[in-house]
């Protein structure tokens, strides 16, 4: 029978990489040192040797059994726990997913660093007063041979006295003779002289001894094998005879054993011969096929999802209900008549009922907690404060907090930007923080939390905050603002996320070259989110992130422009109002603010945008839906509100083009394709436009002073 | 048909141990660590349990232990799943009433042939 392995390859990968993301956060717990941190250590290096033996990457079952015997030390507490250990095995975790990396990519890894770090590790364990690193991993690697068909025949007599308790660890003698049968002829003879008479028997002890005799071509190890498990508890005498050249039909004599067992051995043992021989066979074929595949294998990147058991049980429950809303509906439509109208509606509330649920399960699939972004911080910020000498804690809050599998993968590196800066900028030296009055060990906080149809993680430190005159000094001189720029905080902060902005007065290579904060941003905003800053001198700074739950489902407003439906992001929508007419003013040319409260709102006509005809021109007729993105508003000019739904998002770009002002489109409930409608590039259309008309106004200003002054000239 | 009981925590191992179990016609139930295990052994009979050592909440050993308390588990073969070949790791299953031992790495066939001396 065959068994092909390399289907269980990937779930030993994962595995493996959550086991190593497991020690390294525990590695870097450790420095409190309990017992259950550095077993829970072991066990992962444990299962990483173990699933890597037997998936036969044996550049792993090495190097982890260095690693696990150096845990084991600490464990057992023959070793302390020392800080330089633990950096060491910080590295060998490094390197453990080089080596896994490797696999996964089918590519060859830095060999030189596994190298150097297994010197280092031997190095360690040779340098503890221990004496365990006796057994190689060598010794580990099992033979799968059974029967080498090389060997002559050899007879072996073998004398088997169990102790009485023998079958209470689960032991059975049938077995072990089957077993034995499997290697070749065996015949037997029980010995039962030290049965008791019966009211003295015991039935949980064994008090018969056997005779065997084995014609086989194992040698003295595979026989004694098979008594592997039992040789403590029984006397155990296994001699050869004689090498014989033909299978002997010399049976012995004293084949006077009560019951009828040698028949159904060797009906057994022939059985099993085949099977055997079969087995190795195949073995043959499937790792042929097994290497022929890994040959033509394309590099996967492990594109899965580990989902709850819970998760996929409430789908199948949801399925369930879905199914036998369908039948009911069903029936419903057979013999059709008015009487059952609300019968049928509710069946239909029902189906939507089932549909959202579903919907929202799936979802839920793709939900994935934070903490997977969030695992490789505190190794980051020990590394980093290692190496600028800062003390530093880190904290981390709401890492439970679900988001979509895609905006994980993709906010990692801006995160770790931001975490980077915190820690390099933000943070002060601890010389700065005493004389600040402040405690020595700086605090970084990471904290995630839903707000309405999004997740928001803030990047939290306890440093010297942002300078806001250094800040602006530097834009002055980039020529991003002019001196009489009055700008708020907020306003200031922002600058530092324009391209080439940096105030840190050194560079380091850990951040700050310059490049970066617009890379975030821009990260960030292609994602759909936006990100804020706040920031007090002496206090600290706060980096907010806001981004979408999903990538892929979007609440949306329905809003009718003319004839046409186009979908608002929810999120963006601030008000929708029916226009004042006494608040709308007209500034110049075609531009239109309407003054909503403090603020002065441009307003943008959809039907002039997207060039289309509307039922209403006039603002005061239209209705306005005020939008907000990246702290500016604007008002949309609309129609009509239609209902507010969520809406699937279809990408523009692989099925037709990018539009400006255009995210997406979607499909309605009647089947026909409506825009969803790109806030954030509709503002900035608006901007241009504004600036144009801005441009025009002092042009034209500029013409009237000039003819002006040539009036007054003449 | 044979009901094999397969502890680990690794659900690479578990899923191997299982498919190889299967493929040769064995039947099958998993769990993934020792309470698990002795949960899922109180409420089904089983002919023989592979369990790993090392795990989280309740260990092989300790596994070991509970289940020979059961009246049903008294005589039922009990292997270890163990990358530790050293003595000092045998005594300590034995002694926790294991029936044998199964020293990881091992393949499929490898788990097969050697199951044979606890069940058929």
């Amino acid at each position: 029978m065959s068994v092909d392995l390399s289907q269980f390859i990937p779930s030993f990968l994962e595995e493996s990489f959550e086991g190593l993301e497991l020690m390294e956060s525990s590695l870097l717990n450790l420095e409190q040192g309990d017992d259950e941190t550095i077993n829970s250590i072991f066990r992962a290096a444990h299962s990483i040797k173990g699933g890597a033996g037997t998936f036969g990457f044996n550049n792993v079952t090495e190097f982890t059994h260095l690693v696990e015997t150096l845990l084991d030390e600490m464990r057992d507490g023959r070793r302390s726990i020392e800080q330089n250990d633990v950096e060491i095995l910080l590295e060998s975790v490094d390197c453990m997913r080089l080596l896994i990396e490797a696999i996964r990519d089918e590519t060859q890894c830095d060999s030189n660093k596994i190298a150097e770090t297994s010197v280092l590790l031997e190095k360690t364990l040779a340098s503890g007063n221990s004496n365990t690193s006796s057994d190689n991993p060598e010794e580990n690697s099992a033979n799968p041979s059974v029967i080498n068909p090389e060997d002559a025949l050899s007879k072996w007599h073998i004398t088997f006295i169990p102790e009485h308790h023998l079958v209470q660890t689960g032991n059975d003698p049938l077995f072990l003779f089957n077993a034995l049968a499997d290697l070749g002829d065996l015949t037997l003879v029980a010995n039962c002289k030290e049965l008791p008479a019966l009211n003295d028997i015991d039935a949980e002890e064994l008090y018969i001894s056997w005779q065997l005799t084995l014609t086989s071509k194992a040698n003295e190890t595979e026989v004694r094998e098979v008594f592997e498990w039992v040789e403590d508890e029984c006397q155990l005498i296994i001699t050869q005879e004689e090498t014989v050249a033909d299978v002997v039909d010399e049976q012995p004599e004293e084949t006077e054993i009560p019951a009828n067992e040698p028949a159904i051995i060797e009906q057994v043992a022939n059985k099993s011969e085949e099977q055997i021989s079969s087995a190795i066979s195949t073995d043959k074929n499937s790792s042929a096929s097994a290497a022929e595949k890994t040959g033509t294998k394309a590099k996967n990147d492990l594109g899965s999802i580990r989902v709850g058991v819970d998760k996929v049980d409430s789908l199948i429950n949801l399925v369930g209900e879905l199914v036998i809303t369908q039948s009911m509906l069903s029936e419903l439509g057979n013999d059709f008549d008015l009487s059952k109208v609300e019968k049928l509606n509710s069946g239909l509330e029902e189906l939507l009922q089932n549909t959202k649920e579903l919907q929202e399960s799936v979802m839920r699939i793709r939900m994935l907690p934070i903490s997977f972004a969030f695992n490789r911080f505190p190794r980051l910020v020990h590394d980093l404060s290692k190496k600028t000498g800062k003390e530093i804690e880190l904290i981390l809050k709401g890492e439970q907090t679900e988001l979509d599998k895609t905006v994980m993968e993709q906010i990692g590196d801006p995160l770790v930007h931001l975490v980077r800066n915190a820690v390099d900028h933000g943070i002060e030296p601890a010389e700065a923080r005493i004389a600040a009055g402040k405690s020595q060990k700086g605090t970084i906080i990471l904290n995630a939390y839903h707000q309405g149809g999004s997740i928001v993680i803030e990047i939290n430190d306890d440093g010297g905050g942002i300078n806001r005159q250094a800040v602006f000094d530097k834009a002055l001189e980039k020529g991003i603002v002019d001196e009489n720029t009055t700008l708020t905080d907020t306003q200031v902060f922002d600058l530092i996320f324009e391209p080439g902005f940096s105030t840190a007065k050194e560079l380091s290579d850990i951040s700050g070259r310059g490049v970066g904060m617009d890379v975030v941003k821009k990260n960030i905003q292609s994602l759909g989110g936006r990100i804020q800053v706040e920031s007090e001198t002496g206090v600290g700074s706060t980096f907010r992130v806001n981004l979408p739950l999903t990538l892929a489902i979007l609440d949306g407003q329905l809003v009718r422009v003319g004839s046409e439906i186009y979908i608002i992001p929810l999120i963006t929508i601030v008000e929708s109002l029916q226009p004042q007419k006494d608040l709308i003013n007209r500034v110049s040319g075609d531009m239109v603010l309407y003054r909503l409260r403090e603020d002065n709102v441009p307003v943008i006509p959809i039907y002039s945008l997207f060039n289309i005809a509307s039922e209403f021109e006039d603002v005061e007729s239209s209705l306005l839906v005020v939008v907000e993105d990246d702290g500016q508003k604007i008002g949309l000019m609309v129609d009509d509100l239609l209902a507010q739904q969520q809406v699937v998002i279809k990408s523009l770009n692989d099925n037709y083009q990018q539009v400006e002002g255009i995210s997406g489109a979607t499909i309605l409930g009647d089947g026909s394709v409506a825009m969803i409608l790109d806030i954030a590039g509709i503002i900035s259309m608006a901007h241009k436009k504004s600036e144009m008309h801005q441009k025009h106004k002092r042009d034209l200003q500029y013409k009237a002073t000039q003819q002006i002054s040539e009036g007054a000239n003449l | 048909m044979t009901k094999v009981l397969v502890v680990d925590d690794s659900n690479s191992i578990r899923d191997m141990v299982s498919f190889t179990l299967k493929s040769a016609g064995y039947e099958t139930a998993e769990a993934k660590d020792g309470q698990d295990g002795l949960n899922k052994a109180k409420s089904a009979a089983f002919d023989l349990v592979i369990s790993d050592v090392n795990m989280p909440n309740m260990d092989g050993i300790a596994l070991c232990q509970e289940l020979r308390k059961l009246p049903s588990f008294k005589f039922t073969p009990i292997l270890m799943l163990t990358t530790e070949s050293s003595g000092d790791m045998k005594m300590r299953g034995k002694a926790a009433g294991a029936t044998g031992w199964l020293v990881k790495p091992f393949n499929p066939e490898k788990l097969l042939a050697t199951i044979k001396r606890v069940v058929r």
